[in-house]
C-alpha cells in the first residue's frame, strides 16, 4: 500500500471544523462551515476536517446534538474547498461503516479512524472499507499518553497493516511533555516510517501544542494538526495560524500563506467564538489529570447541574481512566460527588 | 409429587462464554447440560468433563448422533458456525438459544419479550450492551411514548474478545435496532467504548430516553425499579447506580425531555471474572431464557399428553 504524495515538508490538517465543534457544543452552521473552509483553502492548508466533534454519527444526548447534520456541512465544505481535501472522523463503537460511505457520498476525501491508545484492533473493518471507497486514510490513537511509546508503535502497526496511510500520536488529554511526545514520534518513526506518514495532534492544555509539534517536525513528523483561534477541545488545539508562522520562522515549509491565516483566524473564526480556548483552571486540570479535552463542556454543565467544583469531577475523570466516549460518566462521577458531600 | 425431569441441553462452543453458561445452568431446576460440543480438543471441553458432562471435538455431526438427542442447544460458537449449524438443529426438532450475532431468529431478552417468542425454533440473545439496556428501554416506553433512546455501553477491553473487535459496528447496529424493535423506542442509538483500565472497569451502561413534555415522572421511575427487580432474578449483580435522572425539555433535544438512567452490571463470577457483566449478562440471559423454553417444552409435553388421553382409542 502506497502511501499520498506530500508536497511539502510538512502537511497541515485543520480541524477547527471537527475539534472545534466540541468547544461549540456543536453548533456549527452551514455558513460558519462555508466561511472557514474558503479562508482555509484560499490559505492553502491542503486537509480540511468537518465532522462532528466525536466523529460520524456523533450526534446524540451523550454528545450532544449537532445543530445542522454534519452530511451537509461535509457536502458544504467540499464545494467551497477548491485545493484542500475534506476529512472525516470516525471513532469505531460510535460511528459505523454505514457512516462513512454517506460521509464519502457527500464527498470526504480523507478518513481519520480514531480508537482508544490501545485498542486499534477495533478498527481495520474501517480502514478496509475506507480502502475499498478510494479514500486517504489516518489512525488516530487517542489518548496516547495512557501507554507506552514501544506498545504505542504496535498499535500504529496494527493500524497499517490494515490499511491506514498515516497513523497520528493524537494527544487528546494534552498530557504529553515534550519528551514523552519525542519519544512516541520516535517510536512510531521507527515502526512504520518507512511505509507511513506519521502524524501529531496537539492540545494546549498544559501548553504543549505548539513545542511538541516543533519537536514532530523536527523528527520527520509529515501532518500535523492545528485549529484556528485553537478551536478545540478542552484549551483547544495547536492554533494553525500560530504552526503556520513558527514553521515559517524554522524554513520548514507547509505550502500556506502565513498572513491569509492570520485573516482567517481573526476575521472568520473569532466572530463566530462561542468562547475562545483557553487554559483555565479546568482545561489545565484536564492536561495534568490526562482528561480527555472533549470532557470539558461536559463537566462543566455537570458541576452546575449537581453543584459540585468541576476540578473534582475532572480529576475523578482520571483517577477512574475514562476513555473518549465516556462522556455519560461525567454525570454519574457528579452525582457520586454530590452524595458524597451529603454524607461529609 | 416428583420433581419434573430436567430438560437434555447441549452447549456448542466451548470457550469462555459456553463454559460460563455451563456453571450458570449446573443450578438449573429445568435444564440439564448433557453435552459439550468443539471442533478441537480444548480446556473448555476437559472442564465440562471434568463437572461429569459428555464432551467431544467432533462437532455437530457428534452431537446428532447422540440418542436421545438434547431437547436445546445453546450456541456460543460464532455467527458463520451458527449459520451452518442452524438448519442442522431445526431438522432434527432442536430447540436453538443463539448467542452470537447470526440473529437468525427473533431477538429476545428474558425480561422483556421472552412471552412471544416461548415457541421459536431459534431464539436470538441480541448483543450484551443490548441485554442490559433494552429493559430500561422497555420500561421507559411502556408508561411514556419514546421517540428516541440511546444507550451507552463500556466494558472492560480484557472482556472484548476478537470477535466484537473484529466486527464492533455489528454491535452497534443490532444493538440500536433491539433498542427500537425490542425496547420499543421509535428510534435507537447504540455506542460501545472498550476501556482498557487496570484493574479492569466492571460494565457500565447508560441509557438515555427522550421523554414527552407531559411524561409522569414518577411512572418512569417506578417503571425502571420494577424492570431491575424483574432483571436482578436472572443477573443478581445488575443495579442502578443512581436514581433515574429527569431533565426538562429544551429546544436543543427538539423541545423534548429526557431519562437518564446509569447502570452497573457486575458478574457472577461464575467463571467469567467478576469485571465482564457484559459477558455474564449474555450467559446469564441465555440460561434464563433456556429455563423458560425448557418449561415450555415440559408444559407442551404435558398438553400433548392430555390430548392423547382425550383421544379415544
Amino acid at each position: 500500500m502506497s502511501r499520498p504524495e506530500i508536497r511539502h515538508d510538512v502537511r497541515l490538517t485543520d480541524t477547527t471544523l471537527r475539534d472545534g465543534s466540541h468547544a461549540q457544543a456543536h453548533q456549527f452552521t452551514e455558513e460558519q462551515v462555508r466561511d472557514t473552509v474558503r479562508a482555509l483553502d484560499r490559505a492553502g492548508v491542503e486537509v480540511i476536517e468537518v465532522t462532528h466533534g466525536d466523529g460520524l454519527g456523533g450526534s446524540s444526548f451523550n454528545y450532544g446534538f449537532s445543530h445542522t447534520d454534519e452530511l451537509t456541512l461535509i457536502a458544504a465544505a467540499r464545494e467551497e474547498a477548491k485545493q484542500a481535501k475534506i476529512a472525516v472522523l470516525l471513532v469505531p463503537g460510535i460511528g459505523t461503516v454505514e457512516d462513512l460511505r454517506r460521509a464519502r457520498d457527500a464527498g470526504a476525501d480523507v478518513v481519520r479512524v480514531a480508537t482508544h491508545c490501545t485498542e486499534a484492533d477495533v478498527s481495520p473493518q474501517h480502514f478496509g472499507v475506507a480502502r475499498e471507497l478510494g479514500m486517504e486514510t489516518v489512525g488516530f490513537l487517542m489518548m496516547a499518553h495512557r501507554t507506552p511509546p514501544e506498545d504505542l508503535a504496535k498499535q500504529a502497526r496494527i493500524m497499517v497493516d490494515a490499511g491506514c496511510q498515516c497513523p497520528y500520536v493524537t494527544d487528546s488529554a494534552g498530557a504529553l511533555l515534550m519528551h514523552e511526545a519525542r519519544a512516541r514520534f520516535e517510536a512510531l518513526l521507527a515502526e512504520v516510517g518507512d511505509e507511513a506518514w506519521v502524524g501529531y495532534h496537539g492540545h494546549q492544555n498544559l501548553s504543549m501544542g505548539v513545542a511538541n509539534s516543533v519537536i514532530a517536525a523536527e523528527l520527520g513528523v509529515k501532518e500535523i494538526d492545528g485549529s484556528l483561534c485553537a478551536l478545540g477541545a478542552g484549551s483547544g488545539n495547536s492554533p494553525t495560524e500560530v504552526l503556520a508562522a513558527v514553521f515559517d520562522r524554522m524554513g520548514i515549509e507547509t505550502g500556506v500563506d502565513v498572513t491569509a491565516l492570520l485573516d482567517a483566524a481573526e476575521d472568520v473564526v473569532r466572530p463566530y467564538l462561542h468562547r475562545w480556548p483557553k487554559m483555565d483552571r479546568n482545561a489545565i486540570t484536564q492536561g495534568w489529570a490526562g482528561v480527555y479535552s472533549s470532557f470539558l463542556l461536559h463537566a462543566e454543565h455537570a458541576g452546575e447541574r449537581y453543584k459540585v467544583p468541576v476540578p473534582d469531577i475532572l480529576r475523578r475523570c482520571g483517577e477512574l481512566g475514562l476513555v473518549g466516549g465516556q462522556e455519560d460518566m461525567i454525570i454519574d462521577i457528579a452525582l457520586e460527588l454530590a452524595r458524597e458531600r451529603e454524607q461529609g | 409429587m416428583s420433581a419434573p425431569a430436567k430438560v437434555p441441553a447441549a452447549i456448542v462452543g466451548p470457550g469462555n462464554i459456553g463454559t460460563d453458561l455451563l456453571a450458570k445452568l449446573a443450578r438449573s431446576a429445568r435444564v440439564e447440560v448433557t453435552a459439550m460440543v468443539g471442533v478441537v480438543e480444548s480446556d473448555g471441553l476437559e472442564r465440562a468433563r471434568a463437572a461429569g458432562v459428555a464432551a467431544s471435538a467432533e462437532g455437530v455431526d457428534w452431537l446428532l448422533r447422540q440418542d436421545p438427542l438434547p431437547r436445546i442447544v445453546f450456541e456460543a460458537t460464532s455467527a458463520k458456525a451458527h449459520l451452518a449449524n442452524a438448519p442442522r438443529y431445526s431438522d432434527a426438532g432442536i430447540r436453538a438459544i443463539d448467542l452470537t450475532p447470526a440473529h437468525l431468529g427473533p431477538m429476545v431478552c428474558p425480561a422483556v419479550n421472552m412471552p412471544d417468542h416461548l415457541d421459536a425454533p431459534n431464539i436470538n440473545m441480541i448483543t450484551c450492551g443490548g441485554q442490559a439496556t433494552i429493559p430500561i428501554v422497555a420500561a421507559v416506553s411502556r408508561v411514556a411514548p419514546v421517540a428516541y433512546a440511546e444507550i451507552v455501553a463500556s466494558t472492560a477491553s480484557r472482556s472484548a474478545g476478537p470477535g466484537t473487535r473484529a466486527n464492533i459496528d455489528e454491535f452497534t447496529q443490532t444493538t440500536a435496532r433491539a433498542v427500537e424493535e425490542v425496547g420499543g423506542a421509535e428510534r435507537g442509538k447504540a455506542i460501545i467504548i472498550l476501556n482498557p483500565v487496570e484493574p479492569p472497569m466492571i460494565m457500565r451502561d447508560t441509557v438515555f430516553c427522550s421523554l414527552p413534555e407531559d411524561a409522569d415522572h414518577d411512572a418512569v421511575a417506578a417503571s425502571i425499579h420494577d424492570m431491575v427487580t424483574r432483571v436482578q432474578q436472572y443477573v443478581p449483580g445488575y443495579t442502578l447506580r443512581a436514581e433515574p435522572q429527569f431533565d426538562p425539555p429544551t429546544e436543543k433535544w427538539g423541545g423534548r425531555g429526557r431519562v437518564a438512567v446509569f447502570l452497573e452490571v457486575k458478574g457472577n463470577g461464575d467463571y467469567l471474572p467478576e469485571y465482564a457483566g457484559n459477558l455474564d449478562i449474555m450467559t446469564a440471559a441465555a440460561a434464563e431464557v433456556g429455563e423458560l423454553v425448557a418449561a415450555d417444552l415440559g408444559d407442551a409435553a404435558k398438553r400433548s399428553s392430555t390430548i392423547d388421553a382425550e383421544v379415544p382409542a
